[in-house]
């Protein structure tokens, strides 16, 4: 058996869960058909859709832990429930996604069970021994670790599966109240601000996206590749230094840990290409790169490349587009 | 007043190109010197702050070889004022042994409150931090922004999936940092002069390491690519707004 911790959001599946669902899938398959369930924390507000949801992503059963211990998020006791749920379960294997929240529980669940834990899971290569290889030097390069003792704890790195819903019937719901000792309810949010509006649909379907990086040098670094996205009817996307500087907000990250785009046309300014900025917009049909290092990574695996500084370039852009609609 | 440990480890400089030693067990850094890793520098730079604030004192500790002295001297200059290295050799270690060191040390010294780094650059293992947290029995924040200590408690905050989230604890407790919510500072002259003067605590691992279960690494296979480079400079402009109508995207 396979256990999944699945996040939500805004009600439904979060994609990297979903991912996830996919990397769970195949293990299942090459294990000759292992059963996947998977575990919800806390209050669902549609448990049917997301029964439906997962049971189309191939989940035959959800566990959702419910009690006061899980009315706000503690990783110590959201790994209190997914251990709960592993031992009913006899799991030989508990992944979660490679977001912020998949690392953290699944750290303590190791932690807590004394078990190796593999971060960033790409791929697995065999089952006896079971092997994974999983992402390290952010991204640059990769680690085949052996998971010796069970269960084997894992998240997946974003993008790198694919989800697919596969057709099953809705996931049966069962509901259960874990235990959860005092220790483990001290650390846990205790206020949660709000976010300014949080819509990156606009971006994940988007024909046109401008992408800026670390090279836009400061918050007021964005004007001219706005303008750009603007009069390419496009959106903007950042990588993860831009976000994590508090240049840009997180809605707008491209990237393995924010969205994965598509556009037909992507043209990233100042962005160096890094492995986790790549998963997220590989599947662009043409790359046209803008940096002043003419090997970052970026540049080498774009379509066309432009060697310049983005300060300069995207304006002369800008004014070359208004001139030719007059 | 609060004496804080920080968790620094010594990494390759991997922002350029990234090689592998012979033995596949690790980067290869001849080339490329070391490190310490963008989230350790952001959870120096809030001890620093909170030992001004509070009359405490920042402590640095590494896990690894005897060239991680750099990394700590370096990182001393910043404003910190004492610094350990548990002597160990770095690929023989697991994020395990690694926690099960540095627990060591804190149990010895009583450091109320210890920051580590969200996760490592070379083995990005997200679980040294945690897996302190449990060899002491204290509560952990993992991923904060910053922290504040007020009344004997900690007050942590976290860019949560719904907003900033704040945790607020009793100490003792065990913090990890992610870069992005204070602006690490340079060191002075009279920090690096400091630096220099600060005897440097050396100690002998406390157990036998179980290991890292690696069994290699490998780089990943380069995507054959022709780029078509358009040129250099705003001179470009035209001859990518002639691809833009190409592509019919305008
Ligand atoms: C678990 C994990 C998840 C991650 N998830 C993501 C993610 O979802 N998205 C993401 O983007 N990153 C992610 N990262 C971070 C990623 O590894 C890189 O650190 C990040 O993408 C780098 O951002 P950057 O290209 O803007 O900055 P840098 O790597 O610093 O690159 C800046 C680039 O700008 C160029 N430049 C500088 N000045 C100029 C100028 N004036 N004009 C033109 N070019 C200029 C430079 O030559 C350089 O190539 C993740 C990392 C980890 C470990
Ligand atoms: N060898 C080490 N010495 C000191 N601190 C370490 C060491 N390894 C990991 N850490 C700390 O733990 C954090 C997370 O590392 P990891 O769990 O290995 O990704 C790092 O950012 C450091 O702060």
């Amino acid at each position: 058996m396979i256990v999944t911790l699945v996040e939500l959001e805004n009600g439904s599946v979060s994609e990297i869960s979903l991912e996830t669902l996919a990397f769970a899938r195949s293990l299942a398959a090459e294990g000759g058909g292992i059963a996947i369930r998977a575990v919800v924390v806390g209050d669902v507000d549609a448990p049917d859709a997301v029964a439906a949801e997962l049971g189309a992503h191939g989940v035959s059963e959800v566990l959702q832990a419910t009690g006061d211990a899980f009315s706000a998020y503690g990783g110590a006791a959201w790994a209190a429930a997914l251990q709960a749920a592993r031992e009913s379960t006899k799991s030989v294997v508990v992944t979660a996604a490679g977001s912020p929240r998949g690392m953290e529980v699944l750290a303590h669940l190791a932690a807590r069970l004394d078990v190796p834990f593999a971060a960033n899971v790409v791929s697995f290569s065999g089952l006896a021994p079971f092997v994974v290889t999983r992402q390290v030097v952010g991204g640059a390069a990769q680690e085949e670790m052996k998971l010796d003792r069970r269960p084997a704890v894992l998240t997946v790195a974003g993008h790198s599966w694919t989800a697919a819903a596969v057709g099953g019937d809705a996931a049966t719901w069962t509901t259960f109240s874990p235990e959860v000792a005092e220790a483990d309810l001290v650390a846990r949010v205790v206020a949660t601000g709000t976010k300014d509006s949080d819509d990156s649909d606009s971006l994940k379907s988007a024909r046109v996206v401008v992408g800026a990086g670390r090279g836009a040098g400061g918050p007021e670094g964005f004007a001219a590749v706005g303008e750009l996205a603007e009069l390419l009817h496009g959106s903007l996307g950042v990588s993860r230094v831009v976000t994590s500087l508090g240049w840009r907000p997180h809605h707008e990250q491209v990237g393995q840990t924010g969205s994965r785009i598509s556009p037909e046309l992507y043209v990233p300014c100042g962005i160096s290409g890094a492995i986790q900025h790549w998963a997220g917009c590989s599947s662009s049909k043409v790359i046209v790169a803008i940096n002043t290092d003419a090997e970052a990574p970026m540049m080498t695996k774009a379509t066309y490349a432009v060697v310049g500084d983005m300060h300069e370039v995207v304006p002369a852009i800008v004014e070359e587009i208004r001139g030719r609609k007059g | 007043m609060t004496d804080v440990l920080v968790c620094i480890k010594r990494v390759p400089d991997t922002s350029g190109q990234v090689l592998l030693t012979d033995d596949e067990q690790s980067v290869d850094a001849r080339f490329v010197g070391f490190t310490v890793s963008n989230h350790e520098h952001a959870a120096v730079e809030l001890a620093i702050r909170m030992a001004d604030a509070t009359g405490g004192t920042v402590t640095l500790l590494s896990v690894g070889p005897a060239d991680a002295v750099e990394q700590l001297r370096s990182t001393l200059a910043l404003g910190c004022q004492a610094a350990v290295l548990v002597e160990a050799e770095p690929t023989g270690l697991g994020p395990a042994d690694v926690a099960a060191e540095i627990a060591a040390v804190v149990q010895d010294k009583a450091f109320d409150l210890v920051l580590l780094g969200n996760d490592a650059a070379d083995s990005g293992d997200f679980q040294v931090p945690v897996r302190l947290a449990y060899a002491l029995d204290r509560p952990i924040v993992v991923g904060a922004s910053s922290v504040e200590i007020a009344d004997g408690r900690l007050k942590s905050f976290v860019d949560g999936p719904e907003g900033e989230e704040t945790y607020d604890l009793p100490l003792p407790a065990v913090v990890s940092v992610l870069e992005g919510g204070v602006e690490p500072r340079y060191p002075s002259l009279k920090g690096r002069m400091a630096a220099k003067k600060v005897e440097i605590e050396t100690r002998t691992p406390t157990r036998e390491p179980v290991g890292a279960n690696r069994v290699r690494l490998t780089l990943p296979p380069a995507e054959p690519n022709e780029v078509e480079v358009l040129g250099e400079g705003p001179g470009t402009a035209p001859a990518v707004v002639d691809l833009f109508e190409r592509l019919a995207v305008l």
